[in-house]
């Protein structure tokens, strides 16, 4: 009990003595942050032994002045949502600093606390990764984001020309179909283009399942898969391949997800399930979540800023509507999160409480 | 090569071994497990270095501390001059309370310009102003100015470490037998198979950024010093101890100075490299140029995401041309005669004018801070360019891609991953044998053999085959081309900005718009690797036709030689033990370049470092990367033992 308690007085100190900090050197500034780091944990580590949190950690906001660092990962969509919390946290009066990193390599900062606020995992890319994390019992899971994550084959909408029928996967059976999506590569059989090996998806699965004439290319990044799609899309040359939402790609470009038998957990458990009785994964994918993560020593130093995350929600629409304002109209993504901060007060007030 | 009927007995085993390779891939019935290694073998080498790599992360101390919170603080002092350089260059800090903006762009302009006055090279002085220019008007300043920082701060500490390591290789044979190894080791292993440890041991931020940096830029620097220092004149050694010099005095004073010239060949390395790493470096929390390029390019703003490449091509050639000039100046040893002010005054006024334009940007805001109204950017138009190509000259491309693929790639692909991993350890050993005698030979088997231990065979394999056709046509291009420039001086003006562009430009730059005209898949891994790889070929080729001794020439000529028989029978033969050693650079530049190939989705080593990121499992991508790590020893010790003999059969050096 003790600890902690003198924790928090360092903390408070530490703001009010915010001129004597300024006069010295940065090498000095970064000794003193990384010693603090080290109390602080410390300090969470007496104070999780004793089953205790600090009492009067509500007492005064923000809590303290060190800075809140929140993940960028580079998508429009991620990072307008990292913006949107932090201008919230900055109208709180706390510090914040907007750190690029990789979308699975932030993991291991969120672990040591070199992050703070992980940008949101979502169930579909990151599942192993999110579960590595939370076993390691430094990362916390702070809920859902509230917006259901689809992911599933997509095409733009010409391809229907090729494939009359679509949305409906038997479409993709028909030879005419299958031969105008086969490349050089995949001839003669239709080309699916997928994501990085590591995301999973259980394709192959889907196409031996439901006796598809498909073969499944990887790209090895998101960055290769949506270049393939948007310069096939471009030149009007048939395609299907993996996208999701909410996402730029399909909100920059008309199309829409293949239609196969809805899914329910028996389709991957029981092969005797669905159209096919004798394999499973005959159906479409689940739907997943976006996780919103943090690192869990922080939860002493900031109380006040990790309840403002626990409470943060967006909805789907909302969220297209912001990733369409970005990259649609081709506003700045801090421009869309100070619009939205203006016109939503409603919302995002009760958060703050 | 197989030209050289020097060694015999190397011949005939050679042929038997490859013999015993194809007749094993031919009955694959004969011996199933000496063909593919049987599964049940794979030794867990990942799941033992996972083990160790998590125990050392997070739970290994030395005394009451953990190792990680001593490395992180370590690296917090570390990178104190990251942050320092940072608040000066972009951030403005306080000093005694007042707060005080950064310098202004306009200054940083100034002092750069009169840096290139200082080294006395007025287009030097032109060329570093347009780059600041260029930095400010398309509205980069302050990313620029971040990469700076981390750049400038990772190239001091990466020639510091080279020297000194290659000092003590030089002192100590034993020291050298170690340190080699891990030298190509840090090398060659892709930087997303360490990754995660690395950022658990020192942090995320400018500390995790300088430790990838420094382990792939240290290692030239290191082995340029080793070289020089051997190759010292001994009567320089001599002269220096005869007037009295301490062993550490002849050091400092007579051998570093002595192989100056040589010395800034490294620093070339080191700097070329560091901006390299500059995009990577922003997936661990390095803002600055390189994360630009990322965010642009995942969003598919090609021209957005070229016009920051461009940035960091441009400041690595300034760092790089400064860098050379101010080391090539002369020692001036009349200098005490002048005073102070008149040997460094440019450096004065370049300093005076940064420290009086930021002052007076308190006033004028424009001259502080570059205007965002005043910037413009081309990204549309590159978008459109891409676009273009990509909708008229698809066609065309793709007849070549499918063409290629179809006749070259995939028959070879299957090819190789037929041969059986016995008979190609063999082959590899008695090659070995041949080129280098019994320790070769115990090398290259025993290598060779780990990575089907280690259950890597198939993945190995692909690599090989990407980097060996890589290599291939990055040769087929560089060659020519470097005979062409070495005979035109006027050709090479130009080729030479062409080829440090190919070297520093991130090839995330390139990457996305090959995937955009090829498709992902292996030929626009191809495209993107030859591209980088060719470079060395172009480079050391041109400078080992410069080298053919002119008298060779003159004889050959004086009895009658044509052009044709006089480059074929004296100037390629003289000149190729230095090409094959381009070569070999090329061939480790195309292995460095697997970490890339992975993302543009290649199913080779690479990419299994990168589902081990995925993964969080330390182990298997870094067994990965130690098997990409062995390909690469094997390769560059085989095609060293082969110059070595050539070289002494030409009476060379040896």
């Amino acid at each position: 009990m003790i600890e902690p308690d003198r924790f928090d007085r360092y903390s408070r100190t530490e703001g009010v003595g915010r001129s004597r900090r300024a006069s010295m050197t940065e090498g000095e500034k970064t000794m003193i942050a990384t010693m603090r780091r080290l109390v602080a944990r410390v300090g969470l580590a007496v104070a999780l032994a004793a089953g205790a949190m600090p009492d009067d950690a509500r007492a005064q906001v923000p809590e303290s002045a060190e800075p809140i660092k929140l993940v960028m990962m580079g998508y429009s969509g991620d990072n307008i949502i990292m913006l949107i919390y932090g201008k919230l946290l900055q109208k709180l009066g706390y510090t914040v600093e907007w750190t690029p990193a990789d979308y699975l390599g932030q993991f291991a900062g969120l672990e040591t606390g070199d992050l703070h606020i992980g940008s949101p995992g979502w169930d579909t890319t990151a599942k192993a990764a999110l579960k590595a994390a939370f076993d390691t019992g430094n990362v916390l899971n702070m809920g859902k984001m509230g917006i259901p994550v689809q992911e599933d084959w997509w095409y733009p909408l010409y391809v229907k020309d090729v494939c009359p029928g679509l949305p409906d996967w038997n479409a993709l059976k028909e030879p005419g179909c299958v031969e105008a999506l086969s490349v050089a590569e995949t001839s003669p059989r239709a080309r699916f283009l997928s994501g990085p090996i590591e995301w999973g998806g259980h394709d192959q699965e889907r196409i031996d399942a439901l006796g598809l004439d498909f073969d499944v290319i990887h790209a090895g990044s998101d960055g290769a898969l949506t270049a393939d799609f948007v310069a096939a899309i471009k030149r009007k040359q048939p395609i299907v391949g993996w996208t999701w939402q909410p996402f730029w790609l399909p909100t920059l470009y008309e199309g829409e997800f293949v239609e196969w038998p809805a899914y329910e957990d028996a389709c991957y458990d029981d092969p005797a399930w669905g159209p096919n009785p004798d394999l499973a994964y005959d159906c479409g994918r689940p739907s997943g979540e976006m996780w919103k993560t943090s690192w869990a020593g922080g939860e002493a130093i900031w109380p006040k800023a990790y309840a403002v995350w626990r409470a943060f929600q967006l909805d789907s629409k909302t969220m297209g509507e912001l990733v369409y304002r970005s990259d649609v109209d081709g506003v700045a993504t801090e421009v869309v999160a100070d619009e939205w901060i203006a016109a939503n007060e409603a919302i995002w007030s009760p958060w703050l409480q | 090569m197989a030209r050289a009927g020097a060694f015999p007995i190397g011949h005939a085993a050679l042929a038997v071994a490859a013999i015993l390779a194809v007749g094993l891939a031919l009955a694959p019935g004969a011996l199933p497990w000496a063909t593919a290694y049987p599964a049940a073998w794979v030794v867990p080498f990942d799941a033992w270095i996972g083990e160790g790599a998590r125990w050392l992360t997070r739970e290994a101390a030395i005394g009451p501390f953990l190792v990680k919170d001593l490395t992180r603080a370590v690296g917090a002092v570390v990178e104190a001059p990251v942050v320092l350089l940072q608040d000066l260059l972009v951030k403005g800090f306080a000093i005694g309370g007042v707060s005080v903006g950064p310098v202004s762009w306009l200054g940083v302009g100034a002092l750069f310009t009169c840096l290139g006055l200082a080294a006395r090279d007025s287009r030097l002085a032109a060329f570093a102003a347009l780059t600041c220019a260029y930095a400010a008007l398309l509205g980069l300043w302050d990313s620029a100015m971040m990469t700076l920082a981390l750049v400038l701060v990772a190239v001091v500490y990466g020639v510091l470490a080279g020297v000194i390591l290659g000092v003590l290789a030089f002192r100590t044979a034993r020291f050298r037998a170690v340190v080699d190894p891990v030298l190509d080791f840090m090398q060659t292993v892709p930087v997303f198979g360490y990754l995660v440890p690395a950022i658990l041991l020192s942090g995320y931020g400018p500390a995790a950024a300088l430790l990838i940096t420094l382990i792939y830029a240290v290692p030239p620097m290191a082995r340029v010093t080793t070289n020089a220092l051997q190759q010292t004149d001994p009567e320089i050694v001599d002269l220096g101890r005869m007037v009295g010099c301490s062993p550490g005095q002849v050091l400092r004073r007579v051998l570093l100075p002595s192989q100056r010239p040589r010395l800034m060949l490294g620093v070339n390395q080191v700097i070329m490299l560091t901006l390299n790493m500059v995009i990577i470096a922003s997936m661990i929390g390095a803002a600055g140029l390189g994360y630009d390029v990322w965010q642009a390019l995942k969003s598919l703003h090609i021209g957005k995401g070229a016009e920051a490449g461009i940035a960091i091509t441009l400041l690595a050639i300034l760092l790089d041309r400064l860098s050379q000039r101010f080391g090539a100046l002369r020692p001036d040893h009349h200098g005490h005669a002048r005073p102070f002010i008149h040997r460094h005054r440019w450096v004065l006024v370049g300093v005076g004018l940064a420290l009086a334009s930021t002052a007076l940007g308190v006033v004028v805001p424009a001259v502080a801070r570059f205007p965002a109204d005043w910037t413009v950017t081309s990204g549309r138009f590159w978008d459109g360019v891409v676009d273009w190509i990509n909708i008229h000259g698809y066609d065309a491309i793709s007849v070549v891609r499918d063409s290629l693929f179809l006749y070259v790639l995939r028959p070879l692909k299957e090819g190789l991953l037929a041969l059986p991993w016995l008979g190609v350890a063999g082959f590899v050993a008695v090659l070995g044998w041949a080129l280098g005698g019994a320790r070769l030979a115990l090398l290259g088997g025993v290598l060779t053999a780990f990575i089907a231990l280690a259950g890597q065979w198939e993945k190995a394999m692909i690599s090989l085959y990407l980097v060996a056709v890589a290599a291939l046509l990055a040769s087929l291009v560089g060659v020519p081309l470097g005979f062409i420039t070495a005979r035109h001086p006027r050709l090479r003006r130009i080729a030479e900005p062409v080829v440090d562009t190919l070297q520093t430009l991130p090839s995330f730059v390139y990457l996305i718009p090959t995937v955009m005209l090829f498709s992902v898949g292996d030929f626009s891994a191809l495209v993107a690797v030859v591209l980088y790889a060719v470079a060395p070929a172009i480079r050391y080729t041109d400078a080992a036709v410069r080298q053919v001794p002119a008298a060779a020439i003159e004889a050959a000529r004086a009895f009658g030689a044509t052009r044709a028989q006089l480059d074929c029978r004296v100037v390629l033969p003289l000149a190729l033990p230095d090409i094959v050693l381009g070569l070999n650079q090329t061939l480790m530049l195309a292995i460095s370049m697997l970490v890339i190939t992975a993302l543009v989705g290649t199913r080779d080593l690479g990419q299994e470092t990168l589902i081990a990121l995925s993964k969080s499992d330390p182990g298997q991508g870094l067994v990965a990367g130690v098997c990409v790590a062995f390909i690469a020893i094997v390769a560059d010790r085989l095609l060293r033992a082969w110059i070595a003999r050539r070289r002494a059969r030409l009476g060379l050096e040896p």
